[in-house]
């Protein structure tokens, strides 16, 4: 029995890491409707360099907030300069440019910082809450933190006229235009908060499984599957999704099928849940008038 | 006879005599010459593996000293190191290019099973050595049905057999739980763990796998735990090791814990653990850990410190794959010098099998390489090691795992 | 007004005294030609190197019927291409079976598979659709690493294959004698791959892709053609992976990750959805630029293939075979207005 507990808790945890990932994947979605694949390398990426800020001396939060401002930077930069010349290209060839950058921001990493694993530090005390023995106090850091990023969005988005403009923005250029919203820079904006959303995500993630360059490629499908589940277009459905995906994982390889098929059992129940819910637990279901 | 006959005598003999062994030696098959020797490798640069392409620079690295210092018997190394991504496809295409249209003398530590499992039947066929294969998989040191291959660094299964003699003689009561890669890899290691403990196999109580996709093995741990288990054997690479040592003692699990030697690494896997965590933990060495205080006032370990300051900057002083490669290169250096001017396939392939009691540096003290024409298997010994919190502490004897 | 131009009939303009057609034909037979002719020109691993571009092809062929022709964006195809490759290793290895046999068969296996994952797929589009088809690339390794169909797989093990010889024993080496044999498979399925899209069958495809509503409307049966593509791509694929097994000689789960199925769709992205000869295209790009790279940079050599990808994708946004076609168009009426 407290095995179970355990697993689920654990699973819990592990949840956190894919709902924050999927949450900059559902940031970038709402305001592009585009999934950026190369989303877990960037926040990769913005990981490895607060890495090396707090390497060079700076305090844990100052290189925090630095590299939030820095990947928000990057991310407007990167819409302008690399999406921005494929805006009205077909979808597949947007998807390839994603990979590019995937594939560019991981060979980048691996040869700048080598692949040898290193620690990430946590300011989350290293005792856990209650001398429990389930959770550890970064674990549960992460979590809230993770919920905390979810509520501001959800307001951001929901509430604010900037939020309604990049919402608009997203879903149609042409009507936004005509009614006076700058596209062009929405989409920017849009990029950057993602990318700073994947950076807290990066720096919550690698103290719990170490900062290497291909520290994301797992988390990435897992996240992937959690927004989807959750309904791409919805941040609250994403983070349920993550959870409930950690905690899926956990208890099939535990209890049902073995480690050995953990991961193809835990995808077809995923996409089970897509074929009874084709938009996702909590999406938008699409009616097309004809 | 005249002074002029003997003369004339003794400068056809002397003549003779020197023309002799200049007419019997200098014998190069593709890619030696008397200025070079071309050999090619395919390492995992990319894709998920790309730890290891370390191994692959820093060869290159050595190399490029040794012929800053003139060579092997004058002749320059030239290492071709391609990149396979870890996929067997790209594995062949990159060997074919290198033994077809680059044409190298042989193939030296090319990284991976299922890579050098897909080339094994073409390089003996086309009878090119497949030289100091870089995995610890079992099969590579077979002459009768593949004498053109050879493994380099000892075994995993031997490795594994090594860790159930000890649990067989002091913890025969153990209940086993097992962490292990499900890859060739991790399950090498176990089936000699399994063949080791023979008949108590069944002191395994719990065997778990997982992905070297996963992001992380702690549902794995918490399995372990949940059986009972109290002795407990990791068999993965370095990140998931260091997960499993850091959540094993965060739940309170504290088990008699081996790890493996690829994962053994004070500053890439204890430290990223918790050294306070990975005190007690059991592992078999035959290589000094560039970490390890204890080695680090000698001089063997300076000589590598400054090869790698001087010739692999951007390398990890960290890393023991380093190390490895090191050690590798100068083993393959020893093989060409032994060659002399005989730079054929077959003369590598029997010098590299003529291997005796060669000492390397960074070997640990008592462990040799030994080849022969029977035993293709140049490193075979280990010695178990405690970790005291701040170093390994080698104890017992060196064993030599039995491979057959 | 030119001597080069006669308008006949109707107005179909002529090129250098031929029509239009005329010259496709002569370019597809100097092609087919340099096809046939280039293995005895070159070392023997180049012919291993082009026999991989066009097993690639036929992928592609295949991959581009299913998301270009008919819009259903698969992330999975290494999957189908997979099962190929193991179905003829098996074949070969534990049964013994002669290598030209297995294709069939690796295809047949493949269609059934492709045709039952499509059932399910109907219900799922887009970003959804390449979630389900991509889990499925993921998951392939760890299903064919499975403990219990070890004895048939080889497990981590893999299987090795030995290379077919020349029959009738021609004058060639094995590795000319694959490559003709792959020439021969790609240039039956392409002739299929035509016929296929330029009819009916084509056609109701590239609606139910463009407007799936009011071709449910005219009678087009939605859900056939769908599955039915699905099933007819897995098996181009299949019959691929059959033959890439028997050219590379070796299978093991490490052959068949996810980042294969990535690649397929980057050859016929920057290929050319939607075109037949953009497969081509496609199979060389990813053959090829990975090797480039690499000379390139030794230490950041995916970061070099990014930049080409990016470089392609904005010279080329629909893909190389678009691209080809504009500059044809334009060398001809140079020729025309000269």
């Amino acid at each position: 029995m407290e095995a179970l507990v355990h697993q689920v808790l654990s699973g819990l945890a592990t949840g956190g890491i894919y709902a924050s990932l999927a949450l900059a994947l559902v940031m970038i979605y709402q305001s592009t409707n585009h999934i950026n694949f190369a989303q877990g390398e960037m926040a990769m990426f913005s990981t490895y360099l607060a890495w090396a800020m707090i390497n060079a001396g700076i305090p844990y939060w100052g290189a925090f907030l630095l590299t939030v401002l820095f990947s928000f930077v990057a991310g407007v930069v990167i819409e302008r300069v690399i999406i921005r010349p494929v805006e009205n290209a077909p979808v597949l060839s947007v998807v390839v440019v994603f990979i590019a950058l995937l594939v560019i921001f991981n060979s980048v990493a691996g040869w700048i910082f080598t692949y040898t694993i290193k620690t990430f530090p946590s300011p989350f005390p290293e005792h856990p809450l209650f001398g429990n023995r389930f959770i550890s106090s970064h674990e549960l850091g992460a979590i809230g933190i993770t919920l905390a990023v979810l509520f501001l969005l959800y307001i951001f988005f929901r509430f604010t006229p900037l939020g309604l403009a990049m919402r608009a923005a997203a879903q149609n250029h042409v009507s936004s235009r005509l009614v006076g919203i700058r596209v062009g820079w929405m989409l920017a904006l849009g990029w950057g908060l993602a990318a700073s959303v994947g950076a807290i995500a990066g720096m919550l993630v690698a103290p719990i499984i170490y900062l290497e360059p291909n520290m994301m490629s797992g988390v990435l499908l897992y996240a992937f599957a959690a927004a989807l589940v959750g309904g791409i277009d919805n941040p609250f459905g994403a983070v349920l999704g993550g959870f409930a995906v950690g905690v899926l994982e956990n208890l099939i390889g535990a209890y049902v099928i073995g480690t050995e098929l953990k991961l193809t059992v835990a995808l077809v129940l995923i996409i089970g849940v897509l074929l009874v819910k084709p938009t996702g637990l909590f999406g938008k279901v699409f009616v097309t008038r004809v | 006879m005249t002074v002029k006959r003997q003369l004339l005598i003794g400068l056809i003999a002397s003549a003779l005599v020197c023309a002799g062994p200049a007419l019997a030696q200098k014998k190069y098959d593709a890619g030696a010459s008397d200025a070079e020797i071309k050999i090619g490798q395919t390492m995992p640069y990319s894709g998920p593996a790309s730890a290891y392409g370390t191994i692959g620079r820093a060869e290159s690295a050595y190399f490029q000293m040794i012929n800053d210092q003139g060579g092997v018997n004058g002749r320059k190394i030239a290492l071709l190191s391609l990149d396979d991504a870890y996929t067997p496809p790209k594995t062949v295409e990159q060997i074919r290019r290198l033994v077809e249209d680059d044409g190298v003398l042989f193939i030296f530590q090319s990284l991976g099973t299922a890579a050098n499992t897909a080339i094994q039947k073409y390089l003996n066929a086309r009878k090119v050595p497949q030289l100091f294969v870089a995995t610890g998989a079992t099969k590579w040191g077979d002459p009768q049905n593949f004498p053109w291959t050879m493994g380099w660094q000892p075994n995993y299964q031997s490795e594994g057999r090594i860790y159930a003699k000890y649990v067989l003689q002091h913890k025969p009561n153990a209940k086993i739980g097992v962490l292990y890669q499900n890859d060739d890899y991790g399950k090498d290691y176990l089936k000699g763990l399994k063949e080791g403990l023979g008949s108590k196999a069944s002191l395994i109580v719990k065997e778990v796998s997982y992905e070297a996709s996963d992001p992380t093995v702690d549902s794995q741990i918490i399995t372990l735990q949940a059986s009972g288990a109290d002795t407990f054997f990791i068999f993965a690479i370095p990140k998931f090791a260091a997960q499993a040592i850091r959540k094993s003692y965060d739940i309170g699990w504290r088990p008699l814990t081996f790890v493996n030697n690829v994962s053994s690494s004070i500053a890439s896997v204890l430290e990223p653990a918790g050294l306070d965590k990975s005190t007690g933990l059991i592992t078999a060495l035959y290589l000094k850990d560039p970490t390890d205080p204890q080695w680090q006032k000698e001089k063997a370990f300076k000589d590598w410190l400054d090869w790698m300051k001087k010739y692999y900057p951007q390398g990890d002083l960290t890393d023991a794959s380093n190390v490895y490669a090191y050690s590798a290169a100068q083993t393959l250096v020893q093989v060409l010098k032994q060659c002399g001017d005989e730079l054929t396939r077959e003369a590598v392939m029997r010098e590299a099998a003529n291997l005796k009691n060669v000492e390397l540096p960074m070997l640990l003290p008592g462990i040799r390489v030994n080849t022969s024409a029977a035993d293709f298997y140049p490193l075979e010994q280990m010695q178990l090691a405690r970790f005291d919190g701040k170093r390994w502490g080698l104890f017992g004897e060196v064993i030599t795992g039995e491979n057959r | 007004m030119s001597d080069a131009v006669s308008a006949v009939g109707f107005g179909i303009p002529r090129y250098a005294g031929l029509a239009p057609r005329a010259w496709k034909a002569i370019g597809l037979i100097v092609l087919v030609a340099g096809a046939i002719a280039l293995p005895f020109l070159v070392s023997n691993y180049r012919v291993f190197q082009f026999n991989m571009v066009l097993v690639y092809t036929i992928v592609l062929l295949g991959l581009n019927m299913l998301t270009g022709y008919n819009g259903q964006i698969s992330l999975g195809h290494g999957a189908f291409y997979a099962i190929g490759a193991y179905v003829a290793a098996i074949l070969m290895d534990r049964f013994g079976w002669p290598y030209w046999t297995t294709l069939p068969v690796a295809g047949v296996v493949c269609f059934i598979s492709g045709f039952l994952f499509g059932l399910p797929a109907l219900r799922l589009r887009g970003h959804y659709l390449a979630l389900a088809t991509f889990a499925l690339a993921v998951a392939m390794p760890q299903i064919l690493k499975y403990k219990h169909i070890e004895q048939w797989t080889g497990g981590v093990q893999g299987i090795v294959i030995i290379k077919p010889d020349p029959p009738f024993g021609l004058k060639v080496t094995p590795d000319q004698w694959l490559y003709l044999f792959t020439l021969a498979v790609l240039a039956v399925m392409f002739v299929i791959a035509w016929n296929l899209l330029r009819g009916r069958v084509g056609r109701a495809m590239v609606a139910i892709r463009d407007q799936p509503i009011a071709a449910e409307a005219m009678g087009v049966n939605s859900a056939l053609v769908k599955t039915l593509t699905f099933g007819v791509s897995a098996l181009y694929t299949g019959v691929a992976g059959a033959l890439g097994a028997i050219v590379v000689q070796f299978v093991a789960p490490d052959s068949f990750t996810a980042g294969l199925s990535i690649n397929f769709l980057i050859g016929i992205v920057i290929g050319g959805i939607a075109s037949i000869s953009g497969a081509l295209y496609g199979a060389l790009f990813i053959q090829f630029i990975p090797n480039f790279a690499d000379q390139i940079s030794k230490a950041a050599p995916w970061a070099i293939y990014g930049v080409f990808l990016l470089v392609f994708i904005y010279l080329m946004p629909v893909g190389v075979a678009g691209f080809v076609r504009m500059l044809v168009g334009k060398l001809m009426r140079r020729i025309v207005s000269a």
